[in-house]
């Protein structure tokens, strides 16, 4: 195979996390524990949605693909190549922090990555994004350590979303079937690389938060071949809502 | 009593049967002001405050309540508390400034001195 066939899959599945776990931190718009805090989380949901829609673009104007808009929100979730984590229900704050956490240091470490890649629309777009990664992780690092020193009950709960999503954010790196090839053509490093470079990443902020990382026994794989949990078709029923009413109309 | 919308309110427990309450050291989050900084070397002007529980959130805060929209390099953050001012009623210490006209650098003449000096240097 083909980076040309190879390429689209790597490019489908991390605009789905992107798009999906936008989506989800966007709910917390308005109901953030405080204004600022709102203001700030939904921002980087916002965030989230712009790198899916550069994704996307990617894929329309270098593979044919369709336009973002369609291809965003007229898929069922068995055409999603989101990881499960993204499709998770917000819970409570601790958990989407926490997945806040996982995810954007896993995004960062992808990212990073791209600034070597033989591909250079993605190449383009990580330097775009560098700034606004790096605000993520200070957000969430800095939003960990405060709770993990806020009391026993704090962070008590901050291990247990630790552990509730540890074994999830495994399936960011699930490998894709033609990995072979982009590693061989240096458009990135495959998905092995990236999750010892995350852990590298992550493990510093969670002992100096004093948690215990879980050892990684049964990462949740499945969700970059579209096997999903029932969540994410309920989130796409809500989140094309609008969108299916008339999928022609010009926005 | 019914539970504020405001969590910070809420900590302060003022439903307490006997009517007193105490808010604990570092239970309750501070106001910080925030200086915008548009270019580099240019002056960091207030913008607005922020509430935050230290001064690593507070600037956390600021980048997205006050750097978002127009061009920021940086921002400062400063504990409101930290900031001294002068009261209110002091205010009459400059009172007669508008009458001290000699103080305005435009009440310098200076123009023609100055042209003519780059006329001759030219």
């Amino acid at each position: 195979m083909q980076s040309e066939q190879a390429l689209p899959e790597l490019l489908i599945k991390m605009a789905d996390d992107e798009l999906i776990i936008g989506h989800r931190n966007s709910e917390w718009t308005g109901l953030g524990p405080v204004m600022e805090e709102d203001i700030a989380f939904s921002s980087m949901a916002q965030d989230k949605i712009g790198h899916a829609w550069a994704l996307y673009r990617i894929l329309q104007e270098h593979f044919n693909g369709s336009d973002p808009d369609q291809f965003a929100f007229m898929r069922e979730a068995a055409d999603f190549k989101c990881s499960q984590l993204a499709e998770m229900p917000i819970t409570s704050y601790d958990f989407s922090l926490m997945r806040h956490f996982l995810f954007d240091h896993a995004e960062t470490v992808r990212y990073q990555s791209f600034s070597q890649s033989s591909f250079t629309p993605l190449q383009q777009l990580a330097a775009k994004i560098k700034g606004e990664l790096k605000y993520h992780t200070l957000h969430a690092d800095a939003w960990i350590l405060q709770l993990c020193a806020a009391g026993a009950e704090s962070k008590g709960r901050m291990q247990q979303a630790l552990d509730n999503c540890f074994q999830l954010a495994g399936g960011i790196f699930e490998q894709g079937e033609a990995e072979e090839v982009l590693i061989a053509e240096k458009i990135y490093p495959g998905e092995a690389a990236l999750y010892q470079q995350w852990l590298n990443n992550i493990s510093p902020v969670i002992e100096k938060a004093g948690l215990t990382l879980p050892q990684m026994t049964a990462p949740v794989y499945g969700g970059r071949k579209g096997q999903h949990t029932e969540h994410l078709q309920q989130l796409l029923n809500e989140m094309g809502e609008v969108f299916r009413l008339d999928p022609e109309a010009t926005w | 009593m019914n539970e504020s919308l405001d969590p910070r309110v809420n900590r302060l427990r003022l439903n307490n049967s006997d009517g007193s309450f105490s808010i604990e050291e570092g239970e309750n989050w501070n106001v910080f002001e925030v200086f915008h900084q548009e270019k580099r070397g240019a002056h960091h002007e207030h913008v607005g405050c922020v509430h935050a529980p230290d001064a690593n959130l507070a600037l956390i805060f600021a980048k997205e309540q006050f750097g978002r929209r127009k061009k920021c390099v940086n921002l400062w953050v400063v504990r409101s508390a930290d900031i001294l001012a002068f009261d209110l009623e002091d205010e009459d210490m400059f009172a007669n400034n508008p009458d001290k006209t000699y103080r305005d650098a435009s009440g310098f003449k200076v123009m023609d001195k100055i042209n003519k000096f780059k006329a001759q240097s030219k």
